[in-house]
């Protein structure tokens, strides 16, 4: 059942964005920024967290999951350090995707060399 | 002159003709269920570490790792950008493809140098989501700390 739910929720997602790519002007770039954004603020609101009880990874692993993550991590961070927490939390939930993506893709540029398009 | 507007004329009809109609079912099916089994897969990542006992985000997270893990790797032997002519949003959304666009301008500016190639150059489609969402979350943080 967790797989069912984590494949049409995620999925469905999915089809928004490309909703948005077909129908409108927005590039894939903007809708990057744009559902991580979007993550964020129903994080802060508290409604994606509903959605990943539901769905699992099929909320996480879209990039609204990410932008959730950074909410809740300043939330957790504001209640244990104060104040702070605002500037500190965000960035430090997200630190092990960035850090990842960050490292992963340079060595990648290491060892690999552009294909001809 | 009157040539050349029948020209122009004719010149867009035959444009209009020849460019992809873009079929957005076509689209959105192929988006569905290639972003909805990028999903599953992540489950089953989560679901691995949960058995070995890890708490749930800690789980989360090495499925994040891991998924941008294979997202690098697959944009490093060309295969990604494959997946994305098929797959479109379904290739975007999901953290691979947040991996992706680390990666493939990392790996498209190598020739320009370490420095400003892969190093700079890695933030080009990255760098304005980490700071918009940077943005998001500190002004989620303002509002949380004063309803507190």
């Amino acid at each position: 059942m967790n797989y069912i739910n984590a494949f049409w929720v995620g999925g469905l997602i999915c089809v928004i964005g490309q909703i948005l790519i077909d129908k409108t002007k927005i590039t894939s770039a903007r809708i990057l920024v744009l559902f991580v954004v979007l993550g964020c603020i129903l994080g802060g609101l508290n409604i994606y967290d509903k959605i990943i009880d539901y769905a699992g990874a099929g909320a996480c692993v879209p990039l609204p999951g990410f932008g959730n993550l950074l909410a809740n991590g300043v939330k957790e961070e504001i209640d244990s350090e104060g104040a702070i927490g605002i500037l500190t939390g965000g960035l430090k939930s997200a630190s092990a995707g960035i850090s990842a993506a960050v490292i992963f893709s340079l060595i990648n540029a290491l060892i690999f060399d552009p294909k001809e398009k | 002159m009157k040539n050349n507007f029948i020209d122009k004329k004719k010149y867009q009809d035959t444009v209009e003709k020849m460019s992809p109609k873009t079929n957005i079912f076509l689209n959105c099916f192929n988006a569905f269920w290639s972003g909805g089994l990028i999903c599953v897969i992540g489950e089953f990542i989560t679901n691995y570490f949960l058995n070995l006992g890890y708490e749930i985000d800690v789980a989360r997270t090495f499925c994040s790792v891991i998924l941008i893990f294979f997202g690098v790797i697959l944009t490093g032997f060309g295969v990604y950008d494959k997946i994305g002519k098929f797959a479109g949003a379904g290739s975007i959304v999901p953290i691979t493809g947040f991996a992706n666009s680390v990666a493939a301008p990392a790996l498209e500016f190598k020739k320009e140098g370490y420095i400003f190639g892969v190093g700079a150059k890695m933030f080009l489609i990255s760098g304005p989501v980490i700071v918009y969402s940077t943005l998001a979350s500190v002004i989620v943080g303002i509002f949380y700390y004063f309803s507190l």
